[in-house]
């Protein structure tokens, strides 16, 4: 059984639709990735999932229907959302950023643990845990998202657009992270990225949407070697 | 010497509760963007609940503690039952609706206990202190402890604690709480309950000196608004301090100003908003917002 299945999920935005009954899933430990152009619905497919945006359809997290359920009631069962621009609490120090990453766990003597595997990760930010997350760069900013994300020990690890406005080699070293917590962890990954060569590479199976639809899907090996993916995607 | 350092112990006393008083507006401000015009008739509510109390025969401690607990759970279900529902209306639709209940609390005070004046006890003896060669009123004094052990048990509630610390989350960024799993609603609905507690505090330390009745907050609400304003509405330290500027620089300028007296005290307050408001709109402490367009 997949650890998170979408069936004909729809999604709105005032009149206008922006979801036309997708479906796709996540393999238990498993990557997957939704690819298309900006619009296409990747952003609101995420938002969908943790019950941002109203949205019809079946959603089963290992096996239990989730949609509809208000957003902080998913993201307790072990999804974590690292949202597009990164949702920084800007007057909050680092650390504070962290600890309420936490929020929903109830593990006395987990979080210092957990702390130090996030500085582990990310040394930078054990340098800054004090400083106001407000004043940390961008790249910096992503890395604390992400760690927020992790604090929340989660099974299920959705990320939008993480390598957004960053310097290759931070994207490289975020996406090395996401790996490792992947394989370590058995986490599973909801992944939407610009970078269709590194989202492919990263991810096991690959989606791909156009105005709301689903148009091409399969293991991210096969959609590597698809034509109309190459030429639109991929650029050779 | 002596009435200047007098004038400025007693300015400190009340200054701490307009700027308790102004720390309650700038505590839901922070979490909601709205003033809540029902902070000081709140407070008055409270007070003359412990008045009840106290005129049933219950000890002072016992009745002030009582009605802070009333006044968090009333805040609570204040917010939860009135403010919830339009919560994401216009800002003008939460104002109407915060007037409204100051215009509820002010009658039903009036109906259940009459506009009549009472006099209200303080917990502090009545005999003046004598430190070096000057007297302080034991109830400055004490007012003032307590408005500053309140402000202390806040302060470390916010700084140091898990909850306090997704309340000001919830406060700043509603989006990511939520995707922290913090419960929002509730956390505002806590931050009326706490800003009620305060008000409650306020109102108990102030009824003493400007005897109990239900217009007694009108005034204070006034000094309230120019404490956070001048700390700036964005700083809840900052509208704590803005209180006590407020309430010596009224003091003395009272004192001093032969032509102002206590007759025109409260034109101060007014004067003062008005000058911060045109010299430095975000106060002394508060973030000046720039929105993208």
């Amino acid at each position: 059984m997949a650890l998170l299945e979408v069936e004909g999920l729809e999604a709105r935005y005032g009149w206008t639709k922006v979801l036309h009954g997708i479906r796709f899933a996540v393999e238990d430990g498993g990557i997957t990735t939704i690819l298309g152009a900006n619009g296409a619905g990747k952003t609101t497919t995420l938002r969908a999932v943790c019950g941002m945006v109203r949205a019809t359809g079946d959603v089963r997290f290992d096996g239990q229907r989730i949609d509809g359920r208000a957003t902080e009631d998913i993201v307790r069962l072990g999804i974590a959302h690292v949202p597009e621009g990164r949702g920084t609490f800007v007057q909050l120090s680092v650390e504070e950023n962290l600890r309420l990453g936490a929020y929903a766990r109830r593990e006395p003597g987990a979080l210092a643990r957990d702390l130090a595997r996030i500085y582990d990760h990310f040394p930078v930010l054990g340098e800054r845990r004090r400083q106001i997350a407000g004043s940390l760069s961008g790249g910096e900013q992503q890395m604390l998202a992400v760690g927020r994300a992790l604090m929340l020990r989660p099974r299920l690890l959705l990320l939008d657009e993480p390598s957004l406005g960053l310097a290759p080699l931070v994207a490289r070293e975020i996406f090395r992270i996401v790996r490792a917590i992947n394989r370590d962890e058995r986490v599973g990954v909801l992944l939407v990225e610009q970078n269709v060569a590194t989202a492919l590479d990263l991810a096991d199976h690959a989606y791909l949407l156009e105005t709301g639809r689903v148009v091409v899907s399969g293991p991210s090996a096969e959609l590597r070697r698809d034509d109309a993916i190459r030429r639109s995607y991929l650029g050779y | 010497m002596e009435i200047f350092v007098q004038q400025v112990v007693s300015g400190l006393a009340t200054g701490g509760i307009y700027g308790s008083v102004a720390l309650a507006l700038v505590m839901i401000y922070q979490a909601t963007d709205v003033v809540n015009f029902a902070q000081g008739e709140m407070a008055m509510f409270s007070t003359y609940l412990a008045w009840s109390m106290l005129n049933a025969g219950v000890p002072y401690w016992a009745a002030f503690f009582a009605t802070l607990a009333v006044a968090f759970v009333g805040g609570l279900l204040i917010e939860r039952v009135v403010i919830r529902p339009v919560e994401n209306a216009p800002v003008l639709t939460v104002v109407i609706v915060c007037i409204g209940l100051l215009v509820i609390f002010n009658s039903v005070a009036g109906w259940l206990y009459s506009y009549i004046q009472k006099p209200f006890p303080s917990p502090f003896p009545e005999k003046p202190f004598k430190i070096g060669d000057v007297f302080f009123g034991a109830h400055d004094l004490g007012a003032l402890g307590v408005t500053l052990l309140v402000l202390l048990f806040l302060y470390v509630f916010f700084r140091y604690t898990t909850l306090g610390l997704a309340m000001r989350a919830a406060a700043q960024n509603p989006v990511s709480s939520r995707l922290c799993g913090i419960r929002v609603g509730w956390m505002l609905a806590l931050g009326w309950g706490f800003a009620a507690l305060v008000g409650a505090v306020a109102g108990m330390m102030i009824a003493p000196i400007v005897f109990l009745d239900p217009n007694m907050m009108s005034g204070i609400l006034i000094y309230a608004f120019a404490s956070a304003t001048l700390g700036g509405f964005t700083s809840p330290g900052g509208a704590v301090l803005g209180g006590l500027i407020v309430g010596v620089v009224e003091n003395l300028v009272g004192t001093y100003v032969r032509f102002i007296g206590t007759e025109l005290k409260l034109t101060v307050a007014l004067a003062m908003i008005l000058i911060v408001l045109l010299v430095r709109p975000s106060g002394l402490f508060g973030r000046a917002t720039v929105h993208r367009v």
